[in-house]
């Protein structure tokens, strides 16, 4: 293990499940879905017409002209953010901004805001565009705002690895903090892409799930009717803190961030490897670098996010990596797959069963895959003592990234 | 054609809308900057803005020279 121990002392999320942790957490405890029918009109004409929105619109907490400036995205991330700096009781705490550092990152951007102001552009020409475009879809904008709205001196960095961006984010703030380079790291992700073309995208990559006629039962890991994953969108934001300087200020820890362990595929740009050897490797070396062995965690926040291909490799890399005895959970099947933001708000998860020992619940595992021999803690939320926890996220470009937190 | 008063009233509106400046605190001797607080590229949206509304065209080397809210009215005064 690291001399540096590193803790999480704020929480913070929008989701569509609610507009805050305790909100999402309720929701997620009590099994609820957050996926709804898209009643816009331009999804009359996609074959997916579902996905997971924000429970609270951004603009019901950000003054109007400062969301002319932001893109849905950098908005998203700095509620979440501010949430997590607040809950974490570092507003005039008389941090030193040069301690401060912020790893957040998105899957995908300001997508929509290249897509609207090039409808602008299209109908009206080139000088209606917005000056403010090119600070909305740049992809370290919501780090950047981040750091810009918390005063952040000490670096601001931008992660981009598909869904495993939130992951790797935290796994980067944990490295920030160990290399000694700041003290207090605010590390998340964000995403919002409900918009006809990424839609339509992951749609001809026949990556979603077209139940539309039910929204609430479309995302359903490892259940055999799973017919790929529902859109969400949201952040979440946790902050990392050198374990000796929260305790000398009296702050409220959560969870150790134990240890994170990150691979590559070298495989194929969109398939998972069958085996999971990538997920494998990122998982032991998770546990590896948190000084435990796979017999300590008992629960695992997985990836699985609803797609034929992809949820059952993933069951063997736990067997291979931890063993059969973890309880094991996936919460997208509420959430939604936020993409960039998944790693963050399911760290958050994960952080909160180790609190509350309880696992949230897999909704929709009807009828599981035969290949499922793991216990899942499906329907219900399950009670279960836990002292060291790992949550998944795999993206896009075989990026693997684990976490392991472990109660403090 | 317009008056000056107008003008500014104008002005008062997409100022409000773009940069969130009080109607109220408009008048011709204010600064978009230092009084207003729009910022370099609010101010870009504040001249598109003004340029539909009063059927002007304001040269990017004429954006400089606008100053005060009265720069302002002035320019679209003797130009549109």
């Amino acid at each position: 293990m690291s001399s540096t121990d590193v803790v999480v002392t704020g929480l913070g999320a929008t989701t569509p499940l609610g507009g805050d942790v305790a909100s999402t957490w309720d929701a997620l405890l009590a099994g609820r879905s957050g996926v709804t029918p898209l009643t816009q009109e331009w999804a009359a004409q996609l074959p997916v017409r579902i996905a997971a929105q924000l429970a609270v619109d951004p603009s019901e907490v950000i003054e109007r002209v400062k969301m002319r400036k932001l893109d849905r995205s950098e908005a998203i991330a700095l509620i979440a953010a501010k949430q997590a700096w607040l809950d974490a009781g570092l507003e005039d705490s008389g941090l030193d901004p040069e301690r401060l550092a912020v790893s957040f990152g998105s899957g995908i951007g300001g997508a929509t805001t290249l897509l609207n102001q090039d409808d602008i552009l299209e109908a009206s020409g080139p000088r209606r565009v917005s000056p403010h475009t090119v600070p909305m879809l740049m992809p370290n904008g919501p780090a950047a705002w981040v750091g810009i709205d918390l005063k952040a001196r000490a670096g601001v960095h931008a992660m981009a690895s598909a869904c495993a961006t939130g992951a790797e984010a935290l796994s980067l703030g944990l490295d920030i903090i160990r290399s000694g380079r700041a003290d207090v790291v605010v590390a998340g992700g964000t995403e919002a892409v409900i918009h006809p073309l990424p839609l339509a995208g992951f749609s001809s990559m026949r990556a979603m799930s077209t139940r539309n006629d039910e929204p609430e039962r479309a995302s359903r890991p490892w259940d055999k009717g799973r017919d790929g994953f529902v859109m969400g969108e949201g952040g979440g934001a946790l902050i990392l803190e050198r374990a000796d300087h929260a305790v000398a200020r009296g702050a409220r820890i959560y969870a150790r961030l134990a240890g994170t362990g990150i691979t590559s595929d070298g495989f194929d740009i969109v398939q998972p490897d069958p085996e999971c050897k990538g997920g494998i490797r990122a998982m032991t070396k998770a546990i590896q670098d948190a000084g435990l062995t796979g017999a300590d965690i008992a629960h695992v926040n997985a990836h699985a996010t609803s797609t034929p291909a992809g949820d059952m490799g993933e069951i063997l890399g736990i067997k291979t990596a931890i063993g059969d005895h973890p309880v094991i959970t996936s919460t997208k099947s509420m959430s939604g797959h936020l993409l960039g933001a998944a790693g963050a708000l399911e760290s958050i998860a994960t952080i909160l069963a180790i609190r509350d020992s309880v696992v949230p619940p897999t909704i929709n595992l009807d009828d599981p895959d035969d290949r499922l021999d793991l216990d899942v803690a499906a329907h219900k939320a399950r009670p279960l003592e836990i002292a060291a926890a790992m949550n998944n996220s795999f993206g896009f470009g075989g990026h693997n990234v684990a976490v392991v937190f472990t109660r403090y | 054609m317009a008056t000056r008063e107008e003008i500014t009233s104008g002005l008062a509106e997409i100022l409000e809308e773009v940069a969130g400046v009080n109607p109220g605190d408009v008048a011709e001797d204010k600064s978009f900057t230092d009084d207003l607080d729009v910022d370099s590229l609010s101010m870009v949206e504040v001249v598109v803005a003004a340029e539909e509304k009063f059927g002007v065209k304001i040269p990017d080397n004429e954006v400089q020279n606008l100053k005060t809210v009265g720069d302002a009215v002035s320019f679209i005064e003797a130009n549109h």
